[in-house]
């Protein structure tokens, strides 16, 4: 890739930006090099950071890595997927809530509040702590500090998701200089590495989304033509059917419902999380799921779960109908479909895709890092070093303005290019009338109770004239991020008219203030605590698969002298266990995975005989 | 845009052709207009002044959203004509769009009652109804012909009788279209946007 970036060394003393994609089930962090755009590591070499938060009683929080593995002993203080909550009022997830062991928190009209034990938490300061995390990786990995990031968003996430994306990275300490929307960050990293020229559709099934976007790519010019999608669509719907036969299973077999247990629900999505990638490359598997000393394990053939899911994936035909409509391209003129997000790796959806565009789609992009790698290309672009390309992108849904009898009258529509602005004037309807109130919506649809409000503006202080006298200019900007701005000005004086802002949906202004201050104040302390926290973390889970292997039939076959290091080394590590010294900690659970060394390849081997046994059809 | 002395961007002009740096017409040459539309992208973007002054920033946002609201009413024939009548002091809007032009009233009648039986289960009417459908893209190519021909007598010409006659027909195109629109709706299988 490195012959098309025109780089300008002269850019670098500014800072880095980083290309962060801030996924429903993992995240990622990428960079820009000499050589291309690259992820960055965490500290244990993986490249996703599962988008996991947990919050400890003692106030402590974890993310990422660390957080999953409380996942299944904390599962009601721990937090995952909540991306989709973001921008949300507790009404709109009454279905999703099903879902999720979480108790939603007194006042979640306008914003979600997660009650986590004593603390109620939303939905951006929950991503932040994500960020955070991901901020953390990039400063370890580059040395330096990382304050400015171009963060990635469904692209049809509308004005109330992006603010709460936006305030997300503000707590977590990051300047968003852009948000990007995914399927164009992942056609511009497809784009400067495999074509330069045509028309080019993204289609991107993550875990809890689904967007589709169609581009004409032009010399370094990637103009999205259309885009389309459904921010309640992924992979997550997928597991939550096998979810569902799961529960009924295990009711009948076992005489038990276990669906209101977090650690049990935990534990059996990742079960069959494990089974839905398997069957991407066999075609049977079985879910295995062990609880409490029961165990269940049922087939799955590819073709029951094609049955099973296949309603989910044609709900994506029908966006990409209306993307190549609005597009204004005939499905012939679509030179290549870019395939994006895990879900994509299902055979199912290839074929649907292939079917639908009438054309092989592109797989050679890793479908989970496509995407932070064209946000650090956007990254690039931003701070000057990559001077050749350029995303012009659209906004995924029309603006309106409320009108009589609850009619929206559309001023910008969907798919406009941004930055998009419009005009509208305002008077008023009584004599010496003060204030105007404009309740602006987003949506397709012709009446304001069937489209997304997002906020009201309510023009003050109009000087005092008769009826319809004032003349207010109302100017209506969405910016290259999809938010929308809005100014006023008097038009008989040309002076500016005050608007205050009260958005629908999430955080004021101030609410965001006082969490940024509580971030920063906090920051030190939690980086000591946090590496206590993370190594008592990794010692649970040593400890626990120690404890578990002691059932295991390998255990018989070590010798005595073995087995009495490993007991020592556990004694060890329980003694400094509650200890403020991280290294220690840590030191101990490196002797005690020294210990168990032999154990583990004896059970490894026999793991993959009984595995293959497994298979076997 | 730029300023000449020291090369920041300065307040952009809101006319669109000026913009564009066309002449004012009403006929346009598309390739044309993208090529423009590309390059003022390129110089304009707030993608190119993240690292700039907070007002050449404002600038630049202000700039590209004229860029894009003026490149979106200059490649539609139809919104270009808007927009330069609208300029020359003409009244137009959707609302025009909604009177019956009198030459269809017949049409519009049959088909009002197609609808209704199809509605009803009637499948007849289908037959009748892409019959009339056939009809309305016929009337509605027919109706571009004639424009294009109004647009060219006007930038020859630069008649205002002229851009009287254009409104008239935009009038009738916009009714026509809104037709076309709702005949696919009624065609159309469930939950499928017409193509």
């Amino acid at each position: 890739m490195s012959q098309v970036f025109d780089i300008d060394f002269g850019n670098h003393r500014k800072g880095r930006v980083v290309g962060i994609d801030l996924g429903t089930t993992n995240s990622l962090v990428a960079f820009l090099d000499l050589t291309g755009p690259k992820i960055i590591p965490g500290a244990d070499g993986g490249l996703l950071v599962p988008s996991i938060v947990s919050y400890a009683e003692d106030g402590g929080v974890t993310a990422g890595n660390a957080a999953r593995r409380l996942l299944i002993n904390q599962p009601d203080r721990t937090v995952y997927s909540v991306k989709r909550l973001m921008g949300k009022g507790a009404s709109d997830v009454k279905d999703e809530l099903k879902f999720f062991p979480f108790r939603i928190a007194e006042g979640s009209e306008s914003v979600i509040r997660l009650q986590l034990g004593a603390k109620a938490m939303t939905p951006p300061e929950i991503s932040a702590q994500v960020l955070a995390e991901l901020k953390r990786n990039a400063e370890a990995y580059l040395g330096e500090p990382v304050t400015q990031a171009v963060i990635t968003v469904p692209a049809y996430f509308n004005d109330a998701q992006r603010q709460a994306t936006k305030d997300a990275g503000r707590i977590a300490g990051l300047e968003v200089l852009r948000l990007v929307n995914e399927p164009t960050a992942a056609s511009l990293a497809y784009g400067l590495d495999k074509r330069r020229n045509g028309i080019v559709a993204v289609y991107d099934l993550g875990g809890g989304t689904f967007d589709i976007s169609i581009l004409r790519l032009h010399d370094g010019i990637f103009e999205v033509l259309a885009t389309n999608g459904d921010t309640h669509l992924g992979g997550d719907d997928i597991d939550n059917r096998l979810m569902h036969i799961a529960f009924e299973d295990i009711a009948a077999e076992w005489g038990e419902d276990i669906s209101h247990s977090g650690e049990a629900v935990q534990t059996l999505r990742q079960a069959v999380i494990a089974a839905k990638e398997r069957l991407s490359y066999v075609p049977l598997t079985r879910i295995e799921f062990d609880f409490r000393g029961k165990t269940y394990r049922r087939e799955i053939t590819q073709e029951l779960f094609e049955g099973l899911i296949k309603d989910i994936v044609d709900r994506t035909l029908g966006p990409c109908r209306q993307c190549i409509a609005d597009s204004r391209v005939s499905i012939e003129e679509i030179d290549e479909v870019v395939m994006v997000g895990g879900s994509t790796r299902i055979p199912l959806v290839r074929k649907a895709v292939e079917a639908l565009f009438k054309a092989k789609p592109h797989t050679e992009l890793n479908p989970d890092e496509v995407v932070a790698l064209g946000a650090a290309v956007q990254a690039g672009i931003l701070s000057g070093e990559v001077g050749d390309a350029l995303l012009l992108d659209v906004t995924p849904l029309s603006l309106g303005i409320e009108t009589m009898g609850g009619m929206v009258s559309k001023l910008i529509h969907r798919n406009s290019t941004i930055p998009a602005s419009a005009t509208e004037a305002f008077t008023t309807a009584v004599d010496g009338q003060r204030n105007v109130l404009i309740h602006v919506v987003q949506g397709e649809r012709e009446l304001v109770k069937d489209c997304r409000s997002l906020a009201r503006f309510e023009l003050k202080d109009i000087a005092p004239v008769p009826a319809g006298a004032a003349r207010i200019e109302v100017r209506f900007l969405i910016d290259a991020n999809g938010i929308l701005n809005v100014s006023a000005r008097d038009a008989r004086t040309g002076k500016e008219q005050s608007v205050e802002v009260k958005p629908s949906y999430g955080l004021s202004e101030e609410q965001v203030e006082a969490m940024i201050l509580e971030s920063v104040e906090k920051a030190e302390d939690d980086f000591h605590e946090r590496q206590v926290r993370e190594a008592r973390v990794e010692a649970d889970a040593i400890l626990a698969a120690t404890e578990k292997a002691r059932a295991n039939e390998a255990w018989v076959d070590l010798s005595g002298e073995e087995r009495a290091r490993i007991t020592a080394a556990v004694n060890q590590l329980l003694m400094v266990y509650h200890s403020e010294d991280h290294l220690l900690i840590r030191a101990k659970i490196g002797e005690l995975n020294e210990a168990t060394t032999a154990l583990a390849e004896t059970m490894m081997s026999t793991a993959v005989r009984v595995a293959l046994k497994g298979t076997k059809v | 845009m730029f300023c000449v002395h020291c090369g920041t961007l300065q307040p952009p002009s809101a006319d669109y052709y000026q913009f564009f740096g066309l002449k004012r017409g009403l006929a346009l040459d598309a390739p044309e207009l993208q090529r423009r539309f590309y390059e003022l992208s390129r110089k304009l973007h707030p993608d190119r002044f993240t690292r700039k002054a907070a007002r050449e920033q404002q600038y630049s946002l202000d700039a590209t959203a004229i860029l894009n609201d003026g490149y979106r009413a200059l490649r539609d024939p139809l919104a270009r004509a808007e927009y330069l009548l609208k300029q020359e002091g003409f009244d137009v809007g959707e609302q025009r769009g909604k009177d019956v032009p009198p030459e269809l009233l017949e049409e519009v009648f049959e088909l009002n009652m197609a609808i209704e039986e199809l509605r009803h289960g009637g499948e007849d009417a289908r037959g009748q109804l892409e019959e009339a459908y056939g009809r309305f893209l016929a009337m509605r190519d027919a109706i571009d012909k004639e424009l294009d021909t109004l647009y060219r007598r006007f930038d020859d010409t630069r008649d205002r009788a002229v851009l009287q006659q254009v409104r008239s027909v935009l009038n009738r195109r916009r009714y026509v279209r809104n037709l076309v629109n709702e005949v696919e709706k009624e065609l159309a299988p469930e939950g499928q946007p017409a193509q």
